[in-house]
């Protein structure tokens, strides 16, 4: 079975080339054969580093053509580091993608009240961008007690975070910096 | 890292000490067991007899907050039974540097302290520099100035009774580690650390790992296969979020956030301290051609050298001021915090003092929090015995995405940088954080050009072009500014490097504006051949030490071991024939990536001028035994934690370290020495479970392996407080209270430190009552103190004291 996995992922360079295929290799008689009865058939494959430890271990992931949904995850027999081996966690990655307890759309929650309210996300970006610049314009701080320029925002804080691809976490202290926040902190401070 | 995963397998020995890697580093334990399979050995070092202590060789205890103790009594060891390795010291440390006459230490306190500020004057620890600015040195290692000496007589009084007597660790124990790692200063053999929070988490944290550090320089074991420092990083993308600059007190790729020290741009361009030796690369001099790259990256066209590239719309700290994780929570608890983004975060759970935080965030006026799930930081106006209507706090919950449904990289441990793709599509209506951050971000900017506002500039001449077709977030072009580009036709050397290309490497990169990147240790990441972190090569190293060059990318300039020149002789041959790294063959370097092109030393005594030091990061280009630098000292020395069990520090006079930050609010309570609070305790997780636990407390499978808080206690402890496996307890710490279900176990002992013994007790730090459904388990933040690290001000959740109380 890890035998015909690492053909299956050599043969169309789908991994290292990124690109979203479906089907088996023509070339692959004896993986068609068997993909015939496996619940992976026709499934989009695609690579991924397990988003838990600093290990960085690579597994496989299989999603269904037709709702777009994760079937299994699994770990990658090519990964150099983890050859296929995941922990506990790493094992139950697909139980991540699919729990039901995941956020289904931005919540609210108003001054003294007892309960979310579902919004729209525009509505949510727009009343966050409204209250960023209200904090800022209303606390910017041009000097500091010494007079000497600061140009800084001290009223607004930033946690996080590790959980960031390197592009969002590049992208979002690029942002906090050009509002002029100083409190940027994240899971590596702890 | 200095080293990498794979390069665990080239160890001879292998101390794990802070880290327990079996349980949260469980792949890691693939090259573990295979360095045993080929005859290394592992050592263990934990208060707890853990998954890692199960598959040690040599097992010890000590107690929690004492690792300086322990590690200070390797290096009188080693000292004294002449183990180091006289070559590499002498030719590649500082070991044979003066110091100043200045430097002194009496009493626990180095010279310089000022007991009013908690601090130390540093000016005192300068080096001996000659006319030329030059260390002063002596090669006989016999002048009472030189650090060898120095070191030699600091670490005199850390004897084996009266290291047994601090950290607990029997006598003949502590000999047989000693013994064991110190035969790894034999030529080619090569001795590893693995740590990780255990030993960070702590009032000494970074001078934990200057005592190893120093161990690892004695040996020569920094720069070769299988040695190195290794930090485990507990989050997969932990290293990434470090090096693109999510801290207070760096930009991307480690460069100092601008401060009043640095009011304007030039003073920055000035601040790296030179070195007189010709020798010596100080690579950090090229901070000016990686600080303006990063500026052009930020502010494209905007940044002019006329506007010094828009360095002052960068907000500035004041100098000598931090904003840590503990600074910013005691100023939202004052109430001057108004807007908050919890951004991937859970800090109700994740930081220590969790009560204080919690009591912070209800004076907030507004927070953002962007999740997977709700968590306890998202709800904390709905918390247990919180009343919502008491509670003015505006809360945004946005749901985002898994990193399977999104693309992007992460970086790992061993510095590797790695692509993945996406899946399946964003479930339901969440989003990739780069498209929330994105969006976030225009809608700011279009405010600010339609009304205008404080400071405007740096909001409106940020670069904010990443955005895909659809304007969605694209990854690969902020991955492709992160790499870096040629502004302008650039000629270096014969070369014509064009406009409008990527920089392949950091050394192209330009002081004058004609180039842009996002962050220099990156640059060549993504050149104009295509993203290097999506490689998937298969092959090894000639010699299969694992190196694997060409799958992912790894920074610097894909170098795989930091510091390689250090692993081979003046003659540039290898330390170690059989697991090189590097060597010089036929006038060019073969092997991995090495710390630069200049040629080998040739002779110590009158080395080649065309070549450099080895360790080209230092300011001297030496492996630095010794350490001015340090908030704290020169040299590692024991302290014990702020809360612990003995009325005294039995090394010196000072009981905690003197310039630990401490706070005095009500919320900071700490008790030392106190009948309330008897135990020692610490904090860990189990593999189970990541962190605060919201990934996967909400989990079933992960939830029913570990579905409660517990705490761990001794069958000595259970005896004599009558406590059985199984039922719940509560645990106070002089801030909060955590109920449990007692687990009894001989993992732990009892330790004797001389006449008195003390127990210690452990627990998980995954909980919190949002998830499970229960609402009944929650977080060991609750009990842990305000205060930490007076380098990196990372909190001391590792060792801290309670008592356990019948429920």
């Amino acid at each position: 079975m890890d035998l015909t996995r690492r053909q299956f992922v050599q043969a169309t360079g789908a991994a290292a080339a990124g690109i979203a295929f479906s089907g088996l290799g023509a070339n692959l008689k004896p993986v068609e054969a068997r993909a015939g009865q496996i619940k992976t058939q026709g499934a989009k494959q695609t690579t991924t580093i397990c988003c838990y430890c600093g290990v960085g271990c690579g597994a496989i992931v299989h999603t269904r053509q037709q709702d777009g949904r994760v079937i299994n995850i699994e770990g990658d027999p090519d990964h150099v580091i983890n050859r296929g081996a995941l922990c506990s966690k790493g094992a139950a990655l697909s139980q991540l993608a699919e729990s039901p307890n995941r956020l289904a759309r931005p919540l609210y929650r108003a001054p003294g009240a007892k309960e979310w309210k579902p919004v729209s996300w525009q509505w949510a970006i727009d009343t966050i961008a409204r209250r960023v610049k209200t904090t800022r314009d209303a606390n910017f701080l041009a000097a500091n007690a010494q007079g000497k320029p600061v140009n800084r925002l001290e009223a607004i804080a930033s946690v996080g975070s590790a959980a960031l691809d390197n592009e969002e976490c590049w992208l979002y202290q690029a942002f906090l910096r050009s509002l002029g926040l100083v409190y940027i902190e994240h899971q590596a401070r702890i | 890292m200095t080293n990498h995963w794979i390069d665990i397998k080239n160890s001879d020995v292998i101390l794990i000490m802070g880290s327990n890697a079996a349980e949260n580093h469980p792949i890691s334990f693939k090259y573990v067991v295979e360095a045993q399979n080929r005859g290394a050995t592992l050592i263990c070092v934990d208060p707890r007899f853990t998954r890692t202590a199960s598959k040690a060789d040599i097992y010890t205890a000590l107690r929690s907050g004492t690792d300086i103790a322990f590690l200070g009594g390797m290096i009188k060891y080693i000292l004294d039974n002449k183990l180091y390795d006289e070559e590499y010291v002498l030719g590649y440390t500082d070991a044979a540097m003066l110091v100043g006459e200045s430097f002194d230490f009496k009493d626990g306190l180095f010279s310089g302290y000022d007991p009013k500020k908690r601090a130390y004057d540093k000016a005192s620890w300068a080096l001996m520099r000659d006319d030329n600015g030059v260390p002063r040195r002596d090669d006989t290692l016999e002048h009472p100035r030189c650090v060898f000496q120095l070191l030699k007589r600091h670490y005199a009084r850390y004897s084996l009774p009266l290291v047994s007597r601090i950290t607990g660790t029997p006598e003949k124990d502590l000999v047989k580690v000693y013994r064991t790692f110190a035969a790894t200063g034999e030529r080619g053999r090569a001795g590893t650390i693995l740590y990780a929070m255990g030993w960070t988490q702590h009032t000494v944290g970074v001078q934990n790992i200057r005592a190893m550090s120093i161990i690892q320089l004695l040996l020569g074991n920094m720069g070769v296969a299988g040695g190195g420092i290794n930090a485990l990083r507990g989050e997969s993308n932990v290293q990434g979020s470090t090096d693109q600059g999510l801290l207070f007190h760096i930009l991307p790729g480690y460069l100092a956030t601008p401060s009043t020290a640095w009011p304007r741009l030039e003073d920055y361009l000035k601040r790296r301290p030179k070195s007189g030796d010709p020798l010596s690369a100080n690579w950090w001099q090229n901070e000016p051609k990686y600080i303006v790259s990063l500026l052009k990256a930020y502010f494209g066209d905007a940044a002019r050298k006329e506007n010094e590239f828009g360095y002052g719309w960068l907000p500035k700290l004041d100098a000598g001021q931090a904003y840590s994780w503990l600074d910013l929570f005691d100023a939202m608890h004052a109430g001057k915090i108004k807007g908050f983004f919890a951004w991937g975060m859970n800090p109700a759970c994740s930081g220590s003092n969790a009560v204080k935080t919690r009591e912070a965030l209800a004076k907030l006026d507004w927070m953002v929090a962007v999740n997977l799930f709700d968590n306890e930081t998202a709800s904390f106006w709905r918390g247990p015995g919180v009343q919502p209507d008491r509670i003015g706090t505006e809360v945004f919950l946005l749901p985002a995405c898994v990193s399977v449904e999104k693309e992007g990289s992460i970086t790992n441990s061993g510095r590797w940088m790695q692509w993945r793709y996406a899946g399946p599509k964003p479930r339901a209506e969440s989003r990739p954080d780069g498209d929330i951050i994105l969006a976030l971000g225009r809608k700011v900017r279009e405010l600010y050009r339609a009304e205008g506002g404080a400071f405007p500039e740096p909001v409106l001449h940020l670069k904010w072009d990443y955005e895909g077709p659809h304007g969605e977030f694209d990854p690969h072009r902020v991955a492709q500014w992160i790499n870096g580009y040629f502004l302008e036709d650039v000629k270096v050397g014969d070369a014509v490097h064009r406009k409008g290309t990527r920089v392949p490497a950091f050394a192209l990169l330009q002081a004058d504006g004609s180039t842009a990147c996002g962050n220099w240790i990156y640059c060549g990441s993504y050149p104009e051949k295509g993203n290097l972190s999506a490689r998937r090569g298969q092959e090894d190293a000639p010699n299969g030490i694992g190196l694997f060059p060409e799958f992912a990318w790894a920074w610097p300039v894909n170098r795989r071991i930091l510091y390689n020149r250090a692993s081979v002789d003046a003659q540039g041959q290898p330390r170690d024939r059989k697991d090189w790294v590097i060597r010089w063959e036929d006038g060019k370097w073969v092997g991995d990536v090495p710390d630069g092109p200049w040629p080998p030393l040739g002779d110590l005594k009158k080395p080649n001028p065309a070549s450099r030091w080895p360790f080209i990061m230092t300011v001297h280009g030496f492996g630095q035994i010794y350490g001015p630098g340090l908030n704290d000292g020169p040299f590692p020395e024991h302290y014990e934690p702020l809360e612990c069990p003995l009325e005294r520090n039995y090394m010196n006079a000072q009981r905690i370290n003197p310039v630990a930050p401490v706070w005095e609010g009500k919320t900071d309570a700490f008790a030392t020495c106190d009948p309330r609070f008897p135990y020692v305790a610490t904090t860990y997780r189990v593999s189970e479970h990541w962190q605060t636990g919201v990934m996967t407390r909400t989990q079933p499978w992960l939830l029913e392996t570990q579905p409660q808080m517990f705490v761990e206690i001794s069958e000595e402890l259970a005896a004599l407080r009558q406590f059985r496996n199984g039922e719940r307890v509560r645990a106070v710490s002089a801030r909060g209270a955590v109920e449990c279900t007692v687990i009894v176990t001989k993992r732990f002992k009892p330790l004797k430190l001389g006449d008195l013994v003390v127990h210690q007790v452990g627990f998980p730090w995954h909980f919190g009552w949002r998830w499970p459904e229960s609402g009944r388990e929650e977080s060991a933040n609750l009990l842990t103190p305000s205060t930490g690290d007076p380098n990196t001000r990372i909190p001391e959740t590792k060792a801290f004291m309670v008592n356990l109380q019948k429920v």
